[in-house]
């Protein structure tokens, strides 16, 4: 188990209403500060803030593209919270697809 | 919800390999996707080894050589089903009375040349004896967990209101 941003800090940081929609919107597509902005109704800097916080639990990462900043998913954070969530079984099959396709592609 | 559905934990993924590969990775290489986390033995685990026929061993062999025995080979049809034997108690434990086993059935389904549905059903798990519930959110947890206990709480309301 990895101790990087904990599980508990995930659901911390989702605990907010205005922080989810912001992890929601930034989950439909990557987007940049001012366009999350725009869609929630608190101020660019209260986006910023939330985006930090997002982005220290391990859920959301950001890019520069240009002048702007974009936000997307960070996998591992998302994985992480998945496999807490799914128990045993659903993690090992999870494990389990990711070898017998790995593996295949080699083959060939 | 029925009784079945609250003594079984089911789960399933869709492989995008041939039905023969995704059988093979399941039964053979085992070991290459199990969490590490969750054996029995107090040394790492090097190896699991699945004794292709009914009534085969399913063992663990760890780094330092010793061996254990956790499962028994119930059903074994490539590349369509394989069921297996849990013959861990709730305490992650050996269980050494088969009568207080669960099974695990694992079914492969091709929907296509290169796709396979993998149905994986941990069942009988009330054959665990008391504290079966344990088994079932150690294996399943997660949303099933949570199912069951929603059940077991609103199983308890009904119980108190009754009384």
């Amino acid at each position: 188990m990895t101790n990087s941003p904990s599980i508990g800090q995930a659901f911390t940081a989702l605990s907010d209403a205005t922080r989810r929609e912001v992890f929601e919107l930034v989950a439909e597509r990557p987007r940049a500060v001012g366009e999350l902005a725009a869609q929630v109704p608190v101020s660019r800097p209260a986006v910023s803030q939330h985006l930090r916080v997002l982005k220290e639990a391990g859920l959301v990462e950001d890019e520069a593209v240009g002048a702007r900043r974009i936000y997307k998913l960070h996998p591992e954070g998302i994985a992480e919270l998945r496999s807490y969530l799914d128990g045993f079984w659903s993690r090992s099959l999870r494990a389990f697809k990711a070898v017998a396709e790995a593996g295949d592609k080699e083959d060939r | 919800m029925n009784t079945d559905t609250m003594t079984a934990v089911r789960t399933e993924t869709l492989v995008k390999v041939p039905i023969e590969r995704a059988f093979k990775v399941f039964t053979e290489e085992m070991e290459s996707w199990w969490d590490p986390d969750h054996h029995l033995g107090d040394a790492p685990l090097a190896e699991m080894v699945v004794e292709r026929h009914v009534g085969g061993r399913i063992f663990d062999r760890h780094t330092d050589g010793s061996e254990c025995q956790w499962s028994r080979v119930l059903a074994y049809e490539p590349p369509t089903l394989f069921v297996f034997s849990w013959d861990i108690n709730t305490r992650w434990e050996l269980e050494t009375d088969l009568q207080k086993t669960s099974e695990v059935a694992v079914t492969f389904v091709a929907e296509g040349p290169d796709r396979t549905r993998v149905v994986l059903e941990h069942r009988c798990l009330d054959r665990h004896g008391e504290g079966w519930e344990g088994m079932r959110d150690a294996v399943g947890q997660g949303w099933a967990g949570l199912e069951g206990y929603t059940a077991a709480v609103e199983g308890r309301d009904r119980d108190s209101a009754a009384s």
